[in-house]
């Protein structure tokens, strides 16, 4: 059995902002190079949606883990030695606050450029089609991967309870991510439906979203037995943060349906709000009931 | 350092003269129903924290048996494995030319992942000036060749201070002579590399570790074990994922959507 003695970083609502918002950035991209790359011409629409909204979301990860800093305009030093004398830059590999420093840095650039093209007055083809525009489609989405996925790792290279005795953080945290990020995809293209993109592309998008919650419902079960063996679980699931995970599993529901050929639930207005909802609930539940 | 809490007394002389010297105001006094501790935990504003635990009996005991507490001035290990430095992404812990380990308070930007990653609790966060604070193990008093405050103050000389050699062989003397006083759970904490390789402020406890709030030495683990296994399964979801991912957004025979009418089925 696990034991713990340490004290909570007190890690609240900036940073669940910032998982959330992280989740959601990564898995747009991810899902929009997925559209540009597999998908059909008529996808394109589509795409440069998923383009449009990691980059608003970087900024928004860039303020609130700023906030949260005890020193905000000291946010460089995650970047750059200051320790007198020693100069040059930080990486850690071991740490993931240190890589994921660099990881959003450069993820930035990533969507920055990404959103530049996929304005609705940009040059088309702009300067990121062929073979060029391929590979920086596919470098952000891997970068992508891991911006919707180290925030979970980074929870359990600590000595807190339940985050540090399971290793299925990262992995819920990228499912979760995608599966917010495809229904809320499939809404923004639901809505330019009716202005003429192809009502196949959001039906697509909701079952790439079934799957996803799919792979979500296999890591929190994963979580749950993780944290089971180490003696933990009661700390996750004490008071009311088992109705917090009962709601985060009732989430998923109409995006499973959607795999079940049960169409309607995620189709009602309502549906992708459900789902990402869920996505910021699961969140909420995995940082703060260790915290506590 | 060593802590010797067979012989503490509890007086918390080592708490003032830590605050005193390190002008530390303490927080505002709090009403602890449950026993002499008036200090709570180490925090921020307490680098020294003496533990009272608990043990008085619930039956009458006869002469010499009884144990009514276990008193334990606690502080940061100085850990020569240390988990803190290890995740702090600024690199404002570092390692003294004294073995001891310091946050840099003009390097510090106020993270808090050294609080979720240290195993004692002994970091705090001090929210008025943003920075991360615990025992600097009176760094200023050892670079002008003067023992820390705590030691100095100790009244039984429960804290020891000088060169871990002497401080090691000290000990094991101790614990030998307490052992055989009878006291069988008399034990070193730190004293060997079982505790993160070794710790700098080590202590003789009279009971297991798990007793004090110190993980035994299975439970010493360091932050970084947990790369591996968090990288290898967001690997396995990436790789689902993806595979996922393409299934259902991938181009199906025809070059075009058959289907581009809104509210259809697909
Ligand atoms: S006791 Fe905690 S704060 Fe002190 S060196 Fe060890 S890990 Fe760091
Ligand atoms: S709070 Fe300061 S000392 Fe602690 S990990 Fe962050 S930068 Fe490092």
């Amino acid at each position: 059995m696990a034991e713990h003695f340490v004290h909570p970083p007190h890690w609240e609502a900036y940073i669940v902002t910032y998982f959330f918002a992280a989740g959601l950035a990564g898995g747009c991209y991810v899902l929009a190079t997925l559209l540009s790359l597999t998908g059909y011409p008529e996808d394109r629409e589509p795409a440069r949606l998923g383009f449009l909204v990691p980059f608003p979301l970087v900024l928004l990860c860039a303020l609130v883990l700023t906030l949260d800093l005890g020193r905000p305009w000291l946010f460089w030093h995650m970047l750059v030695n200051a320790t007198p004398g020693a100069g040059g830059l930080n990486f850690k590999y071991w740490s993931p606050m240190s890589v994921g420093a660099w990881a959003l840095l450069l993820f930035g650039v990533f969507s920055f450029v990404s959103f530049l093209g996929a304005l609705p007055w940009a040059r088309r083809p702009g300067p990121l089609a062929g073979t060029a525009g391929r590979a920086w489609m596919i470098a952000g989405a891997l970068l992508g991967l891991y911006i919707a996925s180290y925030t979970g790792v980074l929870l359990s290279v600590s000595n807190q309870p339940v985050w540090s005795d399971t290793w299925t953080l990262g992995g819920l945290f990228l499912a979760s991510g995608l599966s917010g990020s495809a229904a809320l995809l499939a809404w923004l293209v639901r809505r330019r439906a009716a202005a003429g993109s192809p009502a196949t592309s959001w039906q697509r998008l909701l079952t790439a979203d079934g799957y996803f919650a799919l792979i979500e419902l296999l890591f929190i079960v994963l979580f749950f037995v993780s944290v089971g063996f180490a003696g933990t679980l009661g700390v996750a699931v004490r008071g009311a943060w088992l109705v917090a995970w009962i709601l985060v599993l009732a989430s998923l529901v109409p995006a499973l349906a959607e795999l079940g050929g049960r169409r309607g639930l995620v189709h009602a207005g309502s549906g992708p709000l459900l789902v990402l909802a869920g996505v910021l609930l699961m969140r909420i539940a995995v940082v703060i009931s260790a915290q506590m | 350092m060593f802590t010797d809490t067979s012989i503490c007394i509890g007086c918390k002389a080592c708490e003032v003269a830590c605050k005193e010297w390190n002008q530390l105001p303490g927080n505002e006094p709090e009403y602890r129903n449950d026993s002499f501790d008036n200090t709570g935990e180490l925090d921020a504003q307490n680098w020294r924290h003496v533990k009272f635990i608990d043990r008085v009996p619930e039956a009458p005991m006869t002469t010499g048996n009884g144990q009514a507490w276990l008193l334990m001035s606690d502080i940061c290990k100085h850990c020569q494995h240390a988990s803190c430095m290890e995740v702090c992404p600024t690199n404002a812990i570092i390692r003294t030319e004294f073995d001891t380990v310091y946050i840099q308070p003009d390097v510090c930007n106020g993270c808090r992942d050294c609080i979720a990653a240290c195993p004692y609790g002994a970091i705090g966060f001090n929210p008025k000036d943003g920075l991360a604070h615990k025992c600097t193990f009176c760094y200023d008093r050892l670079q002008a060749n003067m023992p820390p405050a705590c030691a100095k103050a100790c009244p039984t000389q429960s804290i020891t201070f000088g060169p871990l050699r002497e401080l090691h062989k000290k000990a094991d003397e101790r614990v030998a002579t307490l052992r055989a006083q009878g006291y069988d759970q008399a034990q070193l904490y730190g004293r060997d590399a079982s505790v993160y390789g070794g710790l700098n402020a080590f202590f003789l406890l009279m009971a297991e570790p798990e007793v004090y709030g110190l993980p035994n030495a299975r439970n010493a683990v360091l932050p970084r074990r947990n790369n591996r296994g968090g990288y290898l399964g967001v690997l396995v979801s990436a790789a689902l994922a993806m595979v996922a991912g393409i299934v259902a957004l991938r181009r199906r025979g025809s070059d075009t959507l058959q289907d581009t009418t809104p509210g259809e089925g697909s």
